[in-house]
């Protein structure tokens, strides 16, 4: 029997390098893909510190900056191409090392194929290709800081031809911006082996009984969140081939003809420019969903474990995520209404994200309604689960106004779409996020993390996001326009207070984020012993030792009797009845 | 209010199903999903291309080298070399009469044959240079380049997946899954489909 | 804590609401023929949005605040309607809200997009560039001369490559670095970018548009209320991104006409 090909047939590791760094265990790779994600994060999180501060105070030096690059900050002060590309870095690292990497690809690769009875991935090696792939791109994207022109300036959305001229464009648009192309694709190719990796095993590698619906609801979010990754990555691979071509090749995929830019004539002829932002929106929708699905499955299944009782119903919840997923490949246009699309494609677009928002709100409903009448338990992991409906409902209602195209004149490109992303992508997902962490630190490390620093770190997040984000909204509807390094406009001036708030409030909510940092580290080098079932949990997760062993199971082959949530089963043992006992459930008379 | 009674979430006790004993060979749906993946990329390129051209009035056609028709009927060829081979193997393996050899040579004869279509790609390639043509000539040249270029890499990749069966069927005992011999072939065949789309693509003016 | 829980949110569903019912930063007041429709469509939906938020943050604060905290004696209730309501309360709360937002209110989006320009239309050309916007006039001639990158000088102020020598259309157009138009008639107005994508945003006026290199587009408008204006550019172009500004002087008849013969004259 051939090695690769057969799951999790490879023996134990022995090496110290095959252990932790090239290890093929799924359970590595996972906590590798997390702790990038953990040092992704807090670099995106200093960066938007730095933002924030230059905008409310422009000319106060931040000592130190000059360190991190003598051009963009000469004597601690940022200049305004250098806050550009702190922007562009913030949202990069934040929407693809972030929010892809860390509910998606490290949770996922942790916990998906034990809750479905796996020894490992179906192709292990793939799977450490997938994450070194990943690090690289990492690596590529982090040199851009260091290039003599610093990180590239146009912003994550990378549109051309800004971004495909050259340094002409302006400092960051050259070695920087080919820098950033690069990454994405090699983050797009580490992508699309993942997601190959979670469908393959999601579809072949379950235990006996463990048939599609007895998956529980999180492993049905990363096996939907993996079909659509592996079609929104394979088209957002060639658009960044594509680009840069166009920056290193000189070939005119994006560029039209006649540019004057720096006072030169481009030598380009015939792109399209809406080629790039349609590539790019069809992959960047989805991208949303790719960031968010992970955090909806996962906040079901712990809350599920919080309530003590099974969802509503487990299909709608499924089907709505796949509503979702599918429905996510149709609205991409809606980024684009003011950018010169034909207006009835306009419609044609706000259409579908109209109607996305039926599976989202029957998905919120789901979760109301099965607090109603629970019992439910408040830990740390279910509090930051409550805050993400909290968070995902405030994010999702300023979607109308976004999907409606004559709303969107006024609205695009203002302060209300920042709001509405950081809410709903933004904050919802790393709430998922931290769920994610209070609860399955101890399966992943064998100790349990500090509940009361965790609730420390919760209220202050939760208040502290909301105090960030809300405002955004207004300083939106005001008309206040995103993406500049300081408020030259008249207009602006009368909202500068708000902006100040904002900023305090940043800051505060950034420090308290060192908390969790602290309670990662502490706990898992002093933190109390963790039991196998610390939260009595249903799901196969539960069943194995904390930490589990490399082959998971222990060689045995899980055998499963249950749906995945037999919570507040009257009679039975506990409250509760784990997936793989053959303990009947009483049946009432 | 109405309170009901929570009911307890209904069992079945009958014996799990779903999933078989027998053992998963995931390579035969991992290649599925990759071909979905490499199929989808391909169509982006297809779009970029049918939107290239409506942008700009600099498309000029190029009349695509005669040896690509050669390449193509090598390519088609190795895929019915490759389904000889397939059976060879299967009935080596099952020992119902064919010969390692036999498998071998077939696989070997695939492995060649994809080799030539490469070889024959880059002799394309040298021709439109010698013609003046470069990658950034016109849009045309460009997605030229770029997709005989990516179909190639791909192409590769399936050559690695040939050589790998056949280090698999080589010692005593041969190592080789069904699977893998199938996935290997799957691939092979999608990258000839691919071929002849990309050709009416660059060819038939589309 | 799960009754503080509770109790936070109620708060912050609150204080969230406040500045929007109070329009503490309202946005500004419109000037545009067609801005009353976007503006009605912006309260419609914030009035939608504002209920589902409310209502949904007020639900999740008190089923936490009656449920959090129950032990295992006490008795599971399941949702009135179960799951099956919940759905079909979604479809028909949220496919209300669909069909009056979206179908019925398009008319805004058609209002602006879909009737073709009057025939009395007066057409302007606005070009952007890295990091300035300025506007074309055809002149009493009415026709804009032909644009020549090649011959774009900024230090000749010829922004948009203009060639009077030979190209006659060109010797009478007017360009100006603002955007001076009468009020009560309509513009249209034509976008072309010199170099990267920028956009034409007048919170005023009601309009964003972008500037897309290599394609020329165009919007039309009607200003009612003279004044002066900010033109922002809202589309990232660059470095001078945030200083990427213009103004519109909404002017009566007699005051445009006699800016343009002023500028007519230099």
């Amino acid at each position: 029997m051939s090695q690769e090909a057969a799951i999790a047939h490879h023996g134990p590791p022995t090496s110290f390098l095959r252990k932790h760094v090239f290890s093929v265990d799924h359970k590595v790779i996972g906590k590798q893909y997390f702790a990038l994600a953990i040092v992704a994060v807090f670099i995106g999180m200093i960066l938007s510190w730095l933002m924030r501060f230059h905008l409310v105070w422009p000319n106060a030096a931040l000592p130190g900056l000059q360190w991190l690059s003598k051009v963009g900050a000469p004597a601690g002060v940022m200049t305004p191409e250098y806050y550009l590309s702190l922007l562009t870095m913030h949202g990069t690292l934040m929407v693809f090392f972030v929010l892809t990497n860390a509910p998606f690809a490290a949770f996922g690769n942790y916990f998906l194929p034990i809750q479905i009875g796996a020894e490992d991935m179906a192709f292990p090696r793939f799977n450490m290709m997938s994450f070194w792939t990943t690090f690289a791109a990492f690596v590529v994207l982090m040199a851009a800081f260091f290039v003599p022109d610093g990180p590239p300036i146009s912003g994550w959305t990378a549109y051309a031809p800004l971004s495909a001229v050259g340094s002409d464009a302006g400092p960051g648009q050259g070695l920087g911006q080919t820098l950033w192309g690069l990454s994405i694709a090699i983050f797009c190719i580490a992508s699309l082996l993942g997601s190959l990796n979670f469908i393959s095993t999601t579809l072949d590698l379950r235990a006996k009984g463990m048939t599609l619906m007895r998956m529980p609801v999180s492993t049905w979010a990363w096996f939907i969140t993996s079909c659509i990754a592996l079609l929104a990555f394979a088209v957002l691979l060639p658009a960044c081939l594509l680009l840069v071509l166009d920056r290193i090749a000189g070939t005119s995929f994006f560029i039209p003809a006649g540019l004057v830019i720096s006072d030169r004539l481009q030598p380009h002829s015939g792109g399209s420019p809406l080629l790039w932002q349609h590539l790019f929106w069809f992959f960047g929708h989805p991208e949303v969903y790719i960031a968010i699905l992970p955090a909806m499955g996962i906040v079901s299944h712990i809350l599920i474990n919080s309530m003590r009782r099974p969802l509503l119903s487990h299909k709608v919840v499924i089907g709505s995520m796949m509503a979702i997923g599918f429905l996510s490949y149709m609205v991409w246009g809606h980024h684009m209404f003011v950018s010169g699309m034909n207006p009835f494609s306009a419609l044609v677009f706000s259409f579908p994200t109209l109607v996305i928002t039926i599976p989202a709100t029957v998905l919120t409903l789901i979760w109301l309604g099965s607090l109603y009448g629970s019992r439910l338990q408040i830990t740390t992991a279910s509090l930051f689960s409550l805050g993400f409906i909290s968070m995902f409902v405030s994010g999702g209602v300023s979607g109308f106004f976004l999907a409606q195209p004559s709303i969107d004149i006024y609205l695009h490109a203002t302060y209300f779409v920042v709001g509405h992303f950081h809410l709903v992508m933004g904050v919802a997902a790393i709430f998922g996020i931290f769920a994610a962490t209070y609860f399955w630190f101890p399966k992943m490390s064998g100790r349990m993390m500090n509940e009361t620093l965790g609730k420390i770190h919760f209220w202050f997040t939760f208040v502290g996001a909301y105090c960030i984000f809300m405002p955004f909204h207004y300083l939106g509807l005001a008309g206040n326009v995103r993406r500049t390094s300081s408020f030259v406009y008249d207009y602006a001036q009368p909202l500068i207070p708000v902006h100040k708030f904002i900023t305090i409030a940043a800051l505060c909510t950034g420090a308290v984020q060192f908390i969790f940092l602290i309670n990662l580290l502490y706990s898992r080098f002093k933190g109390a012993p963790a039991p196998d079932n610390p939260w009595n949990a249903t799901s196969l997760e539960w069943t194995v030792p904390s930490p589990p062993p490399w082959n998971n199971f222990g060689g045995k082959h899980p055998v499963v009797y249950h749906d995945p949530y037999q919570y507040g089963v009257e009679g039975a043992s506990g409250d509760f009845i784990m997936q793989n006992s053959p303990e009947k459930v009483p049946v009432r008379s | 209010m109405a309170t009901t009674v929570h009911e307890p979430p209904k069992i079945e006790q009958k014996p799990p199903t779903g999933v078989t004993d027998r053992p998963p060979e995931p390579a035969r749906t991992g290649i599925w999903v990759g071909l979905a993946a490499i199929a989808m990329s391909f169509a982006a390129f297809t779009s970029a291309i049918i939107v290239r051209q409506g942008s700009g009035n600099d498309w000029q056609h190029i009349v695509v080298p005669r040896i690509l028709f050669f390449n193509t009927a090598i390519l088609i060829l190795s895929s019915l070399t490759l389904e000889v081979a397939r059976k060879k193997v299967a009935s080596f393996i099952r020992g119902q009469g064919a010969t390692r050899a036999q498998a071998m040579g077939w696989l070997t004869a695939t492995l060649g044959m994809g080799l030539v279509f490469v070889a024959g790609q880059y002799a394309a390639w040298l021709q439109l240079r010698s013609e003046g043509l470069y990658l950034a000539t016109n849009p045309n040249c460009s997605f030229f380049y770029l997709l005989t270029a990516v179909h190639a890499i791909h192409v590769l990749g399936g050559l690695g997946g040939l050589a790998r069966v056949i280090r698999r069927l080589a010692p005593a005992v041969p190592i080789l899954r069904k699977s893998t011999m199938d996935a290997t072939s799957y691939y092979w065949h999608f990258m000839g489909i691919l071929w002849v789309y990309l050709l009416c693509v660059v060819w038939l003016k589309l | 804590m799960g009754k503080i829980l509770a109790v936070t949110l109620v708060i912050v569903a609150i204080v969230s609401a406040v500045p929007i019912v109070m329009h503490t930063w309202p946005p500004p007041e419109d000037i545009s023929t067609h801005g009353y429709a976007i503006d009605k469509q912006m309260d419609e939906t914030m009035l939608e949005a504002g209920f589902s938020f409310l209502a949904a943050q007020l639900l999740l604060a008190l089923f936490i605040w009656q449920y959090a905290g129950r032990q295992k004696q006490d008795k599971l209730k399941t949702f009135p309607g179960g799951a099956k309501g919940l759905v079909i309360a979604a479809l028909v709360l949220v496919g209300s809200e669909i069909l009056a937002l979206g179908v019925i209110g398009q008319k805004a989006w058609a209002n602006v997009y879909f009737a073709p320009p009057d025939k009395d239309a007066m057409t302007i050309q606005a070009q952007a560039g890295q990091f300035a916007f300025y506007f074309r006039y055809p002149g009493a001639d009415g026709k804009f001369g032909g644009m020549h990158p090649d011959k774009i000088d900024e230090g000749n102020q010829n922004f948009f490559g203009l060639d009077p020598e030979n190209d006659v259309d060109s010797r009478d157009d007017i360009v100006a670095a603002e955007l001076a138009i009468p009020a009560n008639r309509q513009i249209n107005l034509m976008l072309h970018s010199k170099d990267v994508g920028h956009s034409f945003y007048v919170r005023e006026l009601r309009i964003q548009q972008d500037f897309v290199p290599g394609l020329d587009l165009a919007v039309h408008f009607t200003a009612t209320k003279p004044g002066r204006y900010e033109i922002v550019c809202t589309q990232l172009c660059g470095l001078g991104h945030y200083n990427m500004k213009a103004y519109l002087s909404v002017l009566f008849q007699e005051e445009f006409e006699k800016w343009l013969k002023e500028r007519a004259g230099q």
